[in-house]
């Protein structure tokens, strides 16, 4: 007999999990459909020689501390019921957004950020607060804007171009699926889940989020399906009424709420011609770990956005890997250093179709070419590194279309969002990435909000 | 149910939405909006969990009258009896 679900989720990742929460909260039979053996999709994690590593999440935005109720983290806690203390977050000790003759700390406290401001671009202090206050009036989570130009309207407010380009460096590479610039309201939640909330890490990392989502998933007796590949999403008209699996298996559904991305679940519809636009922009990422603790070579920050020309090129490049600029993250460097070994994770801005033409000889060569290249940027910002390696890996923009599934190896997805989640189809809708929230807790809500919208309400 | 248990049974289901707050001390005429920072999305789940746990239907013209604890007792009392 064929199953009959009230929602099949396609992907496992944060939106999709959090989405299964919601629905089997409240009693939906929920399948969530894993084309993998682990959740997480592009924040996942694994092990190797005893080594644990994360995938995607260098730290989580939205900080909010203990008893704040404003904000999306609060608003996560409380929509999945699980408690603030369960991820143990420690805040950021500050990060640094570094061009070649100017630099910038942000910690989670926007002052600081004022102040350096106030310091290197005493013109633009005015400026930047009223940025700021326009900021925290703006709407960003309406569900019918169109496109507005962030740097056209950040322009309004900052006129150096350069302290221009260092604020949207975060931005753009931590949620943009456009090239060098994004859609406004975008750029807001960006900047709010940055600058004005900020970033902390849950005690032992990526897994810590997992593990509690899965839990929920458990007590609410959601079904998880690993290796289950969707081949298709089966129609009858305007309706999507279910899915065939890669091994054939028809399920039935009333709902379909998909995170593989706006393009890539319109291809799985049988007949259709995906006309979606698909994302240009991709990353390689180099891990390394070793000894001793990045304080010992004199490491303090958090996070460094690096950039080596006045202007920030957030675009795909036409060698393999754009070296002109990096983000490092040293996971070990948040109040609380829960790592036993010190730990840096590089990520460059990459292009995938180059990487994808590769040999797997040239492939192996480059990648570690990116290594060799990642341990240059570590010595060239602190001179005293000088570890033994323990462990190396690095990711390529083909480890994250193996992760993420969409088509180019886009992190950020397509460049078409589909803010109301909706698709061609009555019964189809889209979370995740391509609905438009950005970063880890914007998947979550992204899950959230449609769970809530068009299965749990359209159900009144 | 009389009143006092429809109240508990509606603190009860805000001390599982809203886990990290303290429900003991909640006022009945001062708005759970104010007191507690429930938006639109909270309300939408005290609906669902008195569905789900009640059996009792509100429908979405009534939700101002789950506003405080006051008026959510005074509305839902009749429809626990029922």
């Amino acid at each position: 007999m064929v199953q009959k679900y009230d929602c099949l989720i396609i992907g496992a990742g944060m939106s999709g999990l959090a989405a299964g929460i919601r629905l089997g909260m409240f009693g939906k039979k929920v399948c969530i459909l894993e084309k993998h053996t682990i959740p997480g999709g592009l924040n996942s994690y694994y092990k190797r020689k005893s080594y644990l590593l994360d995938v995607g999440l260098h730290a989580l935005t939205n900080f909010s501390a203990k008893g704040e109720r404003k904000g999306p983290l609060p608003k996560i806690f409380r929509q999945l019921r699980i408690p603030y203390d369960k991820f143990r977050l420690s805040e950021q000790i500050e990060s640094k957004i570094i061009f070649p003759e100017h630099q910038l700390t942000f910690t989670n406290n926007i002052e600081r950020l004022i102040s350096e401001i106030h310091q290197s671009f005493p013109h633009e202090t005015d400026g930047f607060i009223k940025l700021i206050e326009m900021i925290k009036t703006y709407d960003a989570l309406s569900l019918n804007d169109g496109y507005l130009s962030a740097k056209q309207v950040v322009g309004e407010f900052i006129k150096d171009p350069i302290l221009k380009e260092m604020l949207f460096t975060a931005p753009l590479i931590y949620g943009s699926a456009w090239e060098n610039d994004m859609d406004f309201s975008q750029f807001v939640i960006m900047f709010e889940s940055l600058y004005l909330e900020g970033l902390s890490r849950p005690f032992g990392g990526v897994r810590t989020i997992i593990s509690s989502l899965e839990e929920k998933l458990n007590s609410h007796n959601v079904d998880i399906r690993y290796r289950s590949g969707v081949k298709r999403i089966i129609t009858e008209g305007v309706k999507a009424v279910g899915v065939e699996l890669l091994n054939g298996e028809i399920l039935k559904s009333e709902n379909i709420l998909s995170s593989a991305g706006l393009p890539e679940t319109m291809n799985l519809v049988e007949g259709i011609a995906p006309e979606f636009k698909t994302g240009g922009l991709s990353f390689t990422e180099s891990i390394l770990i070793f000894k001793d603790k990045p304080k010992s070579f004199e490491a303090e920050s958090t996070l460094i956005f690096y950039n080596n020309d006045k202007v920030y090129k957030y675009q795909r490049p036409d060698t393999l890997v754009d070296f002109s600029s990096a983000v490092v993250c040293f996971p070990n460097n948040f109040e609380k250093d829960d790592l036993k070994e010190g730990m840096i994770r590089i990520t460059n801005i990459a292009n995938f179709k180059k990487w994808d033409m590769l040999d797997r000889k040239t492939y192996l060569a480059e990648k570690e070419n990116v290594y060799q290249k990642a341990v240059g940027l570590i010595k060239k910002l602190y001179p005293k590194f000088d570890q033994e390696i323990l462990y190396k890996d690095v990711f390529t923009p083909k480890t994250v279309k193996k992760f993420t599934g969409h088509f180019d190896g886009a992190v950020y997805g397509s460049t078409e969002k589909r803010k109301d989640g909706t698709t061609p189809f009555k019964n189809l809708y889209i979370c995740g990435t391509d609905q438009g929230f950005l970063g880890i807790v914007g998947s979550m809500l992204s899950g959230i909000s449609m769970a809530n919208l068009h299965v749990l309400m359209g159900d009144k | 149910m009389n009143p006092q248990e429809v109240r508990t049974s509606v603190v009860e289901i805000i001390a599982d939405i809203a886990l990290d707050e303290d429900t003991s001390n909640l006022k009945d005429d001062v708005s759970l909006r104010d007191q507690l920072d429930l938006d639109s999305m909270d309300f939408l789940d005290i609906v669902m969990e008195l569905k789900k746990r009640h059996k009792i239907e509100v429908p979405q013209e009534d939700f101002p009258r789950l506003a405080t604890l006051g008026s959510c007792v005074e509305y839902l009392t009749p429809k626990f009896i029922h």
